[in-house]
Parts: structure tokens; C-alpha cells; sequence
């Protein structure tokens, strides 16, 4: 009895294959296609080229005024000399070291948070969101323990979008779960309180809540308790954030199957026993993804405390750019 | 016996009683609000008072005595602050409004754009959405003002695109049309024209579902849309002239001008939200499953059809909602428009009304409602189309 081998297959046509077969089937597989790929070619060569031919072949690294910009393409001079104040804004210089300690501790934590491998995740996790912000405050405000106190109106650049950033996170976090709560509860008068707070920061621009942290908050406070401007952004900010916090924090709870709520009830948890042991914590892994989001969001919004004169990142670019020894490198900003 | 029934009832204090707490949690929120917003009232009265602020809304009466570079109707400095708040208004729906369309019409080109088959294509629009969604608006505001519009050439240097359009840093000056009498009647058979199809539709559709045939709907009514009015035209004898602007000293005259700061803007919000589009359009398509797309050519439906009737009517449902936040999205961040100059709502009436009256709490509370109420408007027309076309599950 024979036994049947079938002959190996044919290796598949050459142009099927390969780098050719690649670009036959992705590049040019009609001839719709074909003229889609050489017209966006073109125009990709072409930007590509002009970018780094502006960036990299003829800018200018090095000197310390514009007269070291000869050539045709990038002053990356006007970057390096004004770098100091893109990062720190007015801050004094001789303190830039409590910045700088405070970036690290920032680094760190978020390390310590981020890599596997550490042990004790509760304690790092209770020292970034309640220990590390205290020692930041004090690092970088001053006014204790010999430190000299800097005001919060020489605060600006890079680090004034990380405070308003991360304060704004971290503040709205807890709001937002109340709020969602609230929303979700069966009390008419707790829901509709939330929901009117909710609707209301979310339907407004968060210039307008700007504006009214900054014009309006002061003759909302009794007579002496005058707060600086950092403090009344940041009070907007998170009044503003927390309605989104709270949209999120929703999707995470509506995500959770009833089952989960009747066993906890089952087991006669109370409601603050219940949300805290069982149905938030699972919420929570949900709503990452969201959360992260919405900081994504929030940190390009803190762009805006530079209407109502807080000097952060792009503010800060946008002054230097108008010094009359600089004019002219809005692009290179 | 008796008695061991009731105990259990009488033991249970009323605090540990469910429905009683509730009342008593929400008898304690109420009090807090309105103890937290008598507070503040209270304070603001007596603030408002040490720093002699009058309240009211009589300041809206007033000789505003400050000019603004766009309006769409009559603006002088003698106008009231009243007038300057519908000149913000307006200027902040016409941004809204062409940013929409524009930001429409390209998010779904980018949109399908980064689903196409085409390697180098759909890349294309890959670094386009990942690009413009991750740089603050802020910023590309100010790239587009001050990095592009201001770096135009002066009037007399200015581009020019056939002795029609001109582009300088001034801003752009386009042709404007005149009408001369007679040209209502080519509106007129221009409504009539879409009136004419809009009844073609329903005879059509009743038609198919009658008796299955169907009538060729697409050549007629581009026709009837295109043809009439042509032909009224030039039957009234071209009722339509084009003034061009000129260069006469050292500006343009004459024409139609677009200011700079609402073309940075406008090129600002339309790529930004693109970006955001786009995704939506994505998700939706994707959403559609394969087998929709297959049952439907099994059907025999040629590839027009079978997007018309199958694909787009099931990606629309899940794409209308988002996009629907995205349009408000735009609407919001048009507000923006301050850092630039540009003057919406917020920047003449929020910014320079403000300062010069100081009236914050009523300014910034119309400001506010006219956001709210474009907000609140739009998500209950949304919820009631998202209830129209929610699948009905049996």
C-alpha cells in the first residue's frame, strides 16, 4: 500500500512575497490607491525634509544672544538661554534646588508607584497622596523650618502646570467619587443636588470658571480671607474637574453587575461599608483608563491660567517671546 | 404574643431606620446648600457694598464707548453694553458654526482616511490625530496666530491669487458679492428646488414600499438643485456683480475682509476638533460588524447601496452621540478666542465689559447661562435622538 505524500507546496508567486508583495497589497492595489500613495509620499517627503532641515542642518545651538542666529533655519539659542525660566518661571535662583527636590521626589514616588517590583504599595500610595503633597507645599512655598518663603506670584513655568495639574488630579479625585455616589443614591434630594453640580461645571467653558474663580471668589469670601490667585485657580480648577471626575467614577460604578451590590447588602454591609470594601474598589480598576484621560485633558487645560495672569509653561514662552531682544522665534517656542 | 411582635418594631431606633435616615441625610444636605449659598450671598452683598458695586442689570443700558474690529450687525462706540453682549454672541456662533462644518467635513475624510487599506494613508491620518489631539488648543491657537498670520507679508507684499483675493497680515480680503434687484428669485427657485426634491423623497420611498420599484432619485434632484436656479439667473439677467477690494494707500478697500484672529482661530478649532472626529468616525465604522457588510453584498446591494442603507445608518448610531459632545466641545473652547483678541463672548463681554463696569457676578452669570443653556439644549436633543434610534431589543 502506497502511502500518499503530497508534494510540498509551491512557495507563493514572488511578488506576492516580500517587500514587494508588501507594497503591492498596501501601497498600490488599485490605481486609486497608487496615485493616494505617490501624492502622500510627496507631501510627507516634503514636510518631513523642511522639518529637519529647519531643526537640525541649518539651526543654531550654541551663543547667548539672537547675533549667534546666522542661519536660515532654527535659533535653538533663544530655547537654551531662556530654558532656566521655562522651567522655574520667577522663582529665586538660588532656590531652584527646592524645585529641583521636589521634581525628584515627584520622579520617585511615581517609580516607586510604577515598578512591580517595590513592596508596600499601600504605604507609597498613602505617602504621594497625602504625605508627598505636604512636603511639596513646604518645599516649594516655604515659611517653616528656616525656609525662606517664595510667593506663589513668582511661581511659573513648567512647574506652576505641574502643581495646577497634579493638585487639580488629586483634589477632584475625591470630589468626583462623592459626587458619583450621589448621583447614583436613591435619596431625590442627593441626586438632584449632584446632578444640578454636574450639569452645571459641565456645560461651562473652564475659561468662564477662570474668570469666576478670579473676579468673582473674592466677594464670595467673608471680609480678611483674602486668597492669592494660585489658590483661587486652583479652587476653579477643581470644582471644574471634579464634574468630570465624577462622570467617570459613574461609568466605573454603572459598570459593576447588580449581583454585586445584592451580595453586599446580603451580607448586611452598611452602604459606606459596602462602597468602600466592594463596590469601589473594583470601580476603581475600571475607571483607570478614564481618569488618566481626563488628567490628559486637564493638563493641557492648565494652559489656560494664563488668561487670568498665572505665568505657567506657554506663558511664560509667550512673555519671553515678546522681549524685544528675542522677537521674531514664536515657531521655535 | 402580642409583645414579641412589636418588640423587634419598637427596638429599631429611628436612626437605624432607612427611610428615616434618608429623610434626615436630606434634610441636612438642603440645609448645608442653602447655609453655604446664604453664605456666600451674604458676603458678596456686604463686599459688594464696602466696595460701592452696584447690582442689577441697568449697567446693560449704558454707552458701552469701546469699538470692535468684527460684528455682524451695526456696532458703533455710542452702542449699549447690551449690544456689545449680542456682538460677542453673535460672533461666538459664527466661529462655532463654520468651525463645526469645516471640522465635520474634514474629521470624516481623516476619519476614513486612517481606516483606508492604503499603508501610507491611513499612517498619514494616524500622526495627524495623535499630533493635534496631544497639543493644547492654547497653543495651536497662538502657533496659527502668531507663528503663521503674523508672519505674512504686509499689504503691499500680499499674497495674491488672481487680482481677487489677497492674504496679508492684515488679514484675508475676499471679493463680496452685490445684489442687484431680482436676485430673491433665484433664491426663491432655489427653495423651491429643495422643496421639489424633498417631495421626489416621499414619493420615492412610498413608491418602494408599495411596490418594490424603485426610482432613480440621485441625477434629477442634482438637477433640479443646480439647474433651476442657474437657469433663473440668467433668465433675470444676472442679478449678481462682485466688488473686489483694492489696495488704495496702505490698505485694502472695498471687499470682503476676514480678520486674522478669527481665521487663527477658526483654523485652530477646525484641525483640533478634526482630530477628535475623526476618532469618532472611526469607532463608529468599526463598530459595524463585518457581517453586516457581507450579508449585504450576499444580498447582491452594489458597494453605493450597501454604505447608503447598511454600513452608515448603523455607524451613524453610535457616532451621532460623541459627535454631538465634540460640536459642544468646539463651542466651549471658541472661548479661547481671549488670548487672542478675537472678540467672542468672553473676551468683549466676560473681559472688557467686566472691567470696565465691574459688575462680575451678572456678567459672568449670562455668560455662563448662554454656555449652559447651548449645553443643556444640546444634550436633551441628543438624549431624545439617542432614544429614536436605540436598538428596540424584543
Amino acid at each position: 500500500m502506497a502511502i500518499h505524500t503530497p508534494k510540498p507546496s509551491l512557495p507563493a508567486p514572488s511578488n506576492m512575497v516580500g517587500v514587494v508583495g508588501w507594497m503591492r497589497q498596501n501601497l498600490f492595489s488599485s490605481p486609486l490607491n497608487a496615485l493616494l500613495t505617490l501624492v502622500g509620499a510627496y507631501i510627507a517627503f516634503n514636510l518631513i525634509y523642511w522639518a529637519v532641515d529647519w531643526a537640525f542642518i541649518n539651526a543654531d545651538w550654541g551663543g547667548e544672544s539672537r547675533d549667534a542666529c546666522t542661519s536660515e533655519g532654527a535659533c535653538w539659542t533663544f530655547i537654551s538661554v531662556r530654558l532656566n525660566q521655562f522651567i522655574y518661571g520667577f522663582y529665586p535662583e538660588a532656590l531652584h534646588w527646592r524645585v529641583n527636590v521636589v521634581f525628584f521626589l515627584l520622579a520617585a514616588t511615581l517609580l516607586a508607584l510604577a515598578v512591580d517590583r517595590v513592596p508596600k504599595k499601600n504605604w507609597i500610595a498613602i505617602w504621594a497622596l497625602i504625605g508627598f503633597p505636604v512636603v511639596a507645599y513646604y518645599l516649594l512655598h516655604g515659611g517653616s523650618w528656616g525656609l525662606e518663603t517664595v510667593d506663589t506670584h513668582q511661581w511659573g513655568g513648567l512647574m506652576l502646570t505641574l502643581v495646577l495639574a497634579l493638585v487639580g488630579i488629586v483634589a477632584s479625585l475625591p470630589l468626583g467619587v462623592l459626587l458619583a455616589l450621589g448621583r447614583r443614591s436613591h435619596m431625590p434630594i442627593i441626586r438632584s443636588i449632584s446632578i444640578v453640580y454636574i450639569e452645571f461645571w459641565r456645560g461651562v467653558p473652564l475659561i468662564t470658571v477662570l474668570f469666576m474663580a478670579s473676579v468673582m471668589l473674592p466677594l464670595f469670601m467673608s471680609a480678611g480671607a483674602e486668597t492669592d490667585k494660585l489658590m483661587r485657580a486652583l479652587i476653579g480648577i477643581t470644582m471644574f474637574q471634579a464634574a468630570y471626575m465624577a462622570e467617570v467614577v459613574r461609568g466605573g460604578l454603572q459598570a459593576i453587575p447588580k449581583g454585586q451590590y445584592e451580595a453586599a447588602e446580603a451580607l448586611g454591609l452598611s452602604y459606606w461599608k459596602s462602597m468602600g470594601l466592594i463596590i469601589l474598589p473594583q470601580a476603581l480598576k475600571l475607571m483607570i483608563p478614564g481618569i488618566v484621560n481626563t488628567f490628559i485633558a486637564l493638563f493641557k487645560d492648565t494652559s489656560l491660567v494664563l488668561i487670568i495672569g498665572l505665568f505657567d509653561l506657554l506663558a511664560i514662552v509667550q512673555s519671553a517671546l515678546a522681549d524685544p531682544a528675542w522677537l521674531g522665534f514664536s515657531v521655535e517656542g | 404574643m402580642a409583645n414579641s411582635q412589636q418588640a423587634p418594631e419598637k427596638r429599631v431606633k429611628f436612626w437605624n431606620d432607612p427611610e428615616k435616615r434618608a429623610v434626615l441625610f436630606q434634610i441636612l444636605a438642603v440645609l448645608a446648600v442653602a447655609g453655604f449659598f446664604y453664605y456666600i450671598v451674604n458676603n458678596a452683598l456686604t463686599n459688594m457694598e464696602q466696595r460701592g458695586i452696584t447690582t442689577g442689570f441697568g449697567f446693560l443700558d449704558k454707552t458701552a464707548g469701546f469699538g470692535i474690529i468684527q460684528s455682524l450687525v451695526e456696532y458703533s462706540e455710542q452702542s449699549t453694553f447690551g449690544k456689545t453682549f449680542l456682538v460677542g454672541l453673535l460672533n461666538t456662533v459664527l466661529v462655532s458654526f463654520i468651525g463645526i462644518i469645516l471640522a465635520t467635513i474634514l474629521g470624516f475624510i481623516v476619519g476614513v482616511a486612517r481606516l483606508s487599506h492604503n499603508w501610507l494613508i491611513s499612517k498619514l491620518a494616524t500622526i495627524y490625530i495623535e499630533t493635534f489631539r496631544n497639543i493644547p488648543l492654547l497653543l495651536q491657537i497662538f502657533f496659527w496666530y502668531f507663528a503663521v498670520l503674523r508672519t505674512l507679508p504686509s499689504p503691499k507684499q500680499s499674497l495674491n491669487l488672481n487680482d481677487s483675493v489677497f492674504l496679508n497680515i492684515r488679514g484675508l480680503y475676499l471679493p463680496s458679492p452685490q445684489f442687484a434687484d431680482g436676485f430673491g428669485w433665484v433664491v426663491g427657485a432655489f427653495v423651491a428646488a429643495i422643496v421639489v426634491v424633498v417631495g421626489l423623497v416621499h414619493f420615492e420611498r412610498k413608491r418602494q414600499r408599495e411596490t418594490g420599484l424603485t426610482f432613480p432619485l440621485f441625477v434629477p434632484s442634482i438637477l433640479l438643485l443646480v439647474g433651476l436656479p442657474t437657469v433663473v439667473f440668467f433668465l433675470m439677467g444676472s442679478p449678481l456683480s462682485w466688488e473686489y477690494p483694492a489696495l488704495k494707500g496702505f490698505n485694502f478697500r472695498g471687499g470682503m475682509t476676514i480678520i486674522p484672529e478669527f481665521m487663527a482661530l477658526l483654523t485652530a478649532l477646525t484641525i483640533y476638533t478634526a482630530a477628535f472626529i475623526a476618532e469618532v468616525v472611526r469607532s463608529g465604522i468599526e463598530a459595524v460588524p463585518k457581517g453586516q457588510t457581507e450579508a449585504a453584498s450576499a444580498l447582491g446591494l452594489p458597494f453605493g447601496l450597501r454604505l447608503r442603507k447598511v454600513v452608515i445608518p448603523q455607524a451613524m448610531r453610535v457616532i451621532i452621540p460623541p459627535l454631538t459632545n465634540q460640536y459642544l466641545n468646539l463651542t466651549k473652547n471658541s472661548s479661547l478666542a481671549t488670548a487672542i483678541g478675537y472678540p467672542d463672548l468672553v473676551s468683549v463681554f466676560a473681559g472688557t465689559t467686566l472691567n470696565q463696569t465691574g459688575q462680575a457676578i451678572e456678567i459672568i452669570f449670562m455668560t455662563m447661562s448662554v454656555y449652559l443653556f447651548l449645553s443643556l439644549t444640546t444634550s436633551f436633543i441628543m438624549n431624545w435622538y439617542n432614544k429614536r434610534v436605540a436598538l428596540v431589543e424584543r
